[in-house]
């Protein structure tokens, strides 16, 4: 599962950094990288345009996963070339900004906006595949995910709106019902689709939403 | 005192229902007209709630506006907008005001519409809707709480026999059924002998199925339906007697071929009755049931 990214216009990365001249830039070694967002490539990118637009880069690094607790360390006191910028540019998702705002005490501007936690299904083409409901079907659907694969997050079955097995708002993606239809038939398990789904808790846990490991 | 919709539905009669869209703004004058040309000559008047995601005046306002004129309102609820709290609220406001059927669809996408970056909601689906107006009749809200006067509905929902594959369509209709839909009300239908299959299917279950008569307008119309609308499918000869048809006349066409549909629909009891969506053109509903032979357009 991967944290899927997109660089936010630049019009929008210049505007969080108004104000703010001495940028240090932070990548992510995992995700980030893995969509060419924020990997060292667009890091050195974004360093250029940076300097384009008058900015001082006072340095940059590409933590190995920004979100894990190894950020606070890579970003402490010792880091002279963060002491000396006002503010950081964080080119990972917003778990990784999240991360970096808790550990250093400065602006923490995100240049990335954060769109789903997704599979890559064959190169560069990564799917959403989980929306963290709190309450799994998957058993019931042939294991794929009507709350994530279906527009309208259905729980009983196709929409009127599904034709040749497409989904109405794109000709191109493929109906979730009709691929769970297919998946349950071939395995002989229809009578699964039959069966009645009431209404998912939509308070499994109350948001913000917080689990503790005993 | 006039039947109830579901007395209609259950007298053996061929049921007929037509539709109004309620206006993008507050002039109610043309929706007030043309339930005025429909009242007396159908048996019910659906509502559009908020058709194709296009934000409007609402399904709900428009069904008090058929009570008040002495209509039959059926309400047409989407999933789409509304939480479990809002639905449940409404159904209580309407049956408060004597509206008493009730349409639960899922409803189309937000992105089809004119509100492209709004929120959707479809916190239940059709079948959880329909079980929500059963729910509601015992007394109880989804809660688990008492309610302080209660609610009857007749309630349905929709079917799209041409869709395809048709198999899980087939099964989200049971599901329909079993949710407690006592009528459907189908998409458009054009092909009578692949709508009988599906009636061959529906009639093992106790429900009352009405064929949906969209009114196609020229064969350019009908052509992009089958194109572009999910689930309708308009066989090539009518759209080349929709061609045929002399300029200026394809409208003319469009209601004779509902017409000669809704006809043969009901000399060979083929299902329980139709609704006919007029989608924009609802003045020449009156022209349709005389071309069906309907009572001359004075039906019931």
């Amino acid at each position: 599962m991967k944290s899927i990214t997109k660089q936010k216009p630049m019009e929008e990365i210049t505007q969080g950094l108004s104000g703010l001249d001495r940028v240090y830039i932070v990548g992510c070694g995992t995700c980030a990288t893995m969509t060419r967002t924020g990997g060292r490539e667009e890091v050195l990118e974004m360093k250029e345009r940076l300097q384009g637009l008058d900015k001082i880069v006072t340095g940059w690094t590409v933590l190995p996963t920004a979100c894990d607790e190894m950020t606070e360390a890579a970003v402490g006191q010792s880091n002279g070339a963060l002491r000396d910028a006002n503010c950081i540019l964080c080119m990972s998702c917003a778990l990784g900004v999240q991360r970096l705002a808790w550990s250093v005490n400065k602006p923490v501007i995100p240049a990335l906006d954060t769109l789903f936690l997704g599979l890559e299904e064959t190169p560069g083409d990564f799917h959403e595949v989980c929306a963290q409901c709190g309450h799994c079907v998957l058993g019931y659907t042939a294991g794929i995910c009507p709350i994530t694969a279906c527009h309208k997050h259905l729980l009983n079955g196709p929409c009127g709106g599904t034709n040749n097995g497409k989904c109405e708002i794109d000709k191109n993606r493929d109906c979730a019902w009709t691929l769970i239809y297919n998946r349950l038939k071939e395995q002989g398990r229809l009578d699964l689709m039959k069966m009645y789904h009431p209404v998912k808790d939509a308070q499994v846990l109350p948001r913000p939403r917080i689990t503790r490991v005993v | 005192m006039a039947q109830s919709f579901r007395e209609v539905l259950n007298s053996g009669k061929f049921v007929v229902t037509s539709e109004i869209g309620p206006p993008k703004g507050t002039n109610l004058e043309s929706m007030c007209h043309h339930i005025d040309l429909l009242k007396d000559r159908v048996d019910a008047v659906n509502v559009t709630d908020h058709q194709s995601s296009v934000m409007r005046y609402p399904s709900l306002g428009g069904c008090l506006h058929i009570k008040e004129r002495g209509g039959e309102p059926i309400l047409q609820m989407t999933c789409r907008d509304r939480n479990q709290m809002a639905l449940q609220a409404d159904l209580l406001f309407a049956y408060s005001r004597g509206v008493r059927n009730v349409l639960c669809l899922t409803g189309d996408s937000i992105v089809v519409g004119d509100h492209k970056n709004a929120a959707d909601v479809f916190e239940l689906d059709s079948c959880q809707l329909l079980r929500t107006i059963r729910h509601l009749e015992t007394g109880k809200d989804l809660g688990g709480n008492d309610l302080d006067g209660g609610v009857e509905f007749c309630a349905g929902a929709i079917v799209t026999p041409e869709a395809q594959p048709i198999e899980p369509q087939l099964i989200k209709f049971e599901k329909k059924v079993e949710a407690g839909a006592e009528f459907i009300q189908t998409q458009a239908i054009y092909d009578l002998d692949n709508f009988a299959k599906f009636m061959d299917h529906a009639r093992q279950y106790p429900i009352k199925v009405l064929a949906g008569i969209v009114l196609l307008v020229s064969a350019r119309m009908a052509k992009f339906m089958t194109e572009n609308v999910p689930g309708i499918f308009v066989p090539q000869n009518l759209i080349d007697e929709l061609a045929s048809a002399p300029k200026g006349e394809a409208l003319k066409k469009g209601i004779d071929i509902a017409g000669r549909m809704i006809s043969t629909l009901e000399k060979e009891s083929i299902c329980d009755g139709v609704h006919i969506m007029a989608i924009g053109r609802e003045e020449v509903v009156p022209d349709i049931l005389a071309a069906a032979g309907l009572g001359n357009g004075a039906h019931p």
